[in-house]
C-alpha cells in the first residue's frame, strides 16, 4: 500500500480511522433477517436443541461452531425446515424470517428464500448450464435463462473458468468448482439467506480460500449462515459467531470479540483447544 | 498429558519472568552505582545488558513462531500479544538502567552535589513498580496491576521535585551544573522505567481480562 506524502505531511489519520466497531459491530445496529426464539428440537425422544435464541443479521456472515454432535447442523437445518424430510422429529419455539413466521411459510417458497449448500458438492448429473438453470425452470422463471445462469456463475466466481464449457457435465469440474457450482445453483433463485453446511470440509486449502473469499463477496447481497468445524475459518470469514455445546447456544457474539475475549469459560476452553 | 503447546506457553512465560528479573536487577544495581558512587557496579550493569538483549531476541523468536504456527485464540492469544509488548518494555527498562549506569560513571568524576534524598525514594518507587508489575504477571493479579498504574503519578511527582531542587543548585553554583545535570538524567530515566512498569501493568490487565486500559481508555464492563 502506498502512503501519500501529502497525507503524512498534513498529519491527518487515514480516512475512516477509528477503533469504533473494529472488534465489535453491535448486532443491535443491524437489520435482523432471521430471529430464532426459545427453539427446542427433538429427534424422537432425544432433545438436540435447548432453548436456542439467535438473531441473524442481514448482509453479514454468521458462523455456528462447536464440537461434533453439539447441534449446529440441526440448528442450520431448522432455518429452511430441511428437518422435515426426517421422520419422528419435533420442533418447538419460534423462527421469524423478515418478521414472518417461518414455520407457517410454504416450504417451496421458504427454500427459495433460504438456499442451502451442503458439505459435499452435489451437482445434478446434468450440464453446468442445466445445474444452474434447474431451480429457475422449476420456479417458472420467465426471463432469459442464459443471462441468469451467467449472472449466478459470475456471483459464485466460477464464470471465467466455465464460460466456454457450459454444456459439459458438471461432474467434469474439480471439487472446488463443483462446490461453487452448487453455490451458483443456490444463488440462481435469488435467495435472501444462504445456509452453508461445512462447505469447505471436502476441499483443499487453495479451493477453501476461494470459497472463503466468495463468502465475503456474497455477503454484500446475501445473508450467510455457515456451519464449520474449522474455527480459523469462522474467525476469518464471519462477522458473528455462535458457540454451541450439547444443544445449547453457549455464546453468541461478534466474531472478533468471541475469539479474543470470550465471555463464557466453556467457549474459552473450546477455542483454545482445551476440550472438544 | 500436557500438550506441546502448553509447554511452549510455559517456556515463553518462564523466559519473560527471567528477563524481568534481569531488568529488575539492572535497575537496582544502576541506581546503587549512583548512590554508592560505584564504578564497578555501573560497569556490571553495562555488561549484563547483553543478556537482556539476547533474551529479548529469543522471546521475539518464540512469539513469532507461536503466532505463525499455532492458531492462537482468546487468553492464549492475549498472553502471547502481551508477552511481545512486555518483552519490548523490559528491554527498554534494561536500556534505561544502562543510561543510569553511564550517568553514574560520569557523576563519580565530580564531588557529590548534595546528599541524595529524593533520588533513593524515587528509585524505591520505580523498582517496586517494576517488581509488582512482574508479580501481577505471574499471579494474573489485576488489582496489583491497577495499583502499579496508580503509583506512576507518585514517581512523576518525585521527578519534578528532583528537577526543581537540582535546578536551584545549578543556578546557585555553576560548578555543579555537570553532575547536577547527570542526576536530572538519572531521575528522567527512573521516571521512564516507571512508565514501562505501567505499560507492563496495563498489558497484564489486557492479558487477564481482555480490557485495553492504555491511554486512560475507559474499562469495558
Amino acid at each position: 500500500m502506498e502512503i501519500s506524502l501529502k497525507a503524512t505531511a498534513s498529519n491527518q489519520p487515514p480516512a475512516n480511522s477509528s477503533r469504533e466497531g473494529v472488534l465489535a459491530e453491535p448486532l443491535a445496529a443491524l437489520l435482523t433477517r432471521m430471529k430464532i426464539s426459545r427453539l427446542n428440537f427433538f429427534y424422537s425422544k432425544k432433545q438436540a436443541l435447548f432453548d436456542v435464541n439467535l438473531e441473524i443479521a442481514a448482509n453479514r456472515v454468521t458462523a455456528l461452531i462447536g464440537p461434533s454432535g453439539c447441534g449446529k447442523s440441526t440448528l442450520l437445518r431448522t432455518m429452511n425446515r430441511m428437518y422435515e424430510t426426517l421422520r419422528n422429529v419435533r420442533l418447538e419455539g419460534e423462527i421469524l424470517l423478515d418478521n414472518e413466521n417461518l414455520l407457517a411459510l410454504d416450504v417451496v417458497q421458504l427454500r427459495r428464500r433460504v438456499g442451502m449448500v451442503f458439505q459435499r458438492p452435489n451437482p445434478f448429473p446434468k450440464s453446468i448450464f442445466e445445474n444452474v438453470a434447474f431451480g429457475l425452470r422449476i420456479n417458472g422463471y420467465k426471463g432469459s435463462l442464459a443471462d441468469s445462469v451467467e449472472h449466478s456463475l459470475k456471483r459464485a466466481a466460477l464464470w471465467e473458468e466455465v464460460k466456454d464449457q457450459l454444456h459439459k457435465s458438471a461432474y467434469a469440474l474439480s471439487g472446488g468448482q463443483q462446490q461453487r457450482l452448487c453455490i451458483a445453483r443456490a444463488l440462481a433463485v435469488d435467495p435472501e439467506i444462504l445456509l452453508l453446511d461445512e462447505p469447505c470440509s471436502a476441499l483443499d486449502p487453495v479451493t477453501t480460500a476461494k470459497i472463503e473469499e466468495l463468502m465475503i463477496e456474497l455477503k454484500k447481497n446475501y445473508t450467510i449462515v455457515i456451519v464449520t468445524h474449522n474455527m480459523q475459518q469462522a474467525a476469518r470469514v464471519s462477522d458473528f459467531t455462535a458457540f454451541m455445546l450439547n444443544g445449547v447456544c453457549v455464546e453468541f457474539n461478534p466474531t472478533a470479540l468471541l475469539f479474543t475475549t470470550p465471555s463464557d469459560p466453556r467457549t474459552e476452553s473450546y477455542i483454545t483447544g482445551r476440550f472438544g | 498429558m500436557e500438550r506441546h503447546f502448553e509447554q511452549e506457553l510455559g517456556e515463553l512465560k518462564e523466559r519473560l519472568l527471567w528477563m524481568g528479573s534481569l531488568a529488575e536487577r539492572a535497575v537496582h544495581q544502576s541506581v546503587q552505582s549512583v548512590l554508592e558512587s560505584s564504578e564497578a557496579l555501573a560497569h556490571r550493569v553495562v555488561e549484563e545488558e547483553l543478556a537482556i538483549n539476547q533474551m529479548q531476541m529469543e522471546i521475539d523468536d518464540r512469539v513469532l513462531q507461536m503466532l505463525a504456527l499455532q492458531q492462537l485464540m482468546a487468553s492464549d492469544l492475549r498472553f502471547v500479544l502481551a508477552a511481545s509488548r512486555i518483552n519490548a518494555d523490559l528491554e527498554r527498562i534494561g536500556d534505561q538502567a544502562v543510561n543510569i549506569a553511564q550517568s553514574a560513571l560520569r557523576v563519580v568524576q565530580h564531588p557529590r552535589v548534595r546528599p541524595y534524598i529524593d533520588l533513593p525514594r524515587m528509585s524505591l518507587a520505580a523498582e517496586s513498580m517494576v517488581r509488582d508489575s512482574l508479580n501481577a504477571l505471574v499471579n494474573k493479579d489485576t488489582d496489583l496491576a491497577h495499583s502499579v498504574m496508580l503509583r506512576d503519578d507518585q514517581v512523576d511527582h518525585l521527578r519534578d521535585q528532583v528537577f526543581r531542587e537540582l535546578l536551584t543548585y545549578m543556578m546557585e553554583n555553576s560548578s555543579v551544573v555537570f553532575p547536577a545535570f547527570e542526576l536530572i538524567l538519572v531521575a528522567k530515566n527512573l521516571e521512564r522505567i516507571a512508565d514501562h512498569a505501567t505499560n507492563i501493568a496495563e498489558d497484564v490487565i489486557y492479558m487477564v481480562v481482555g480490557h485495553d486500559v492504555r491511554h486512560h481508555a475507559p474499562e469495558q464492563a
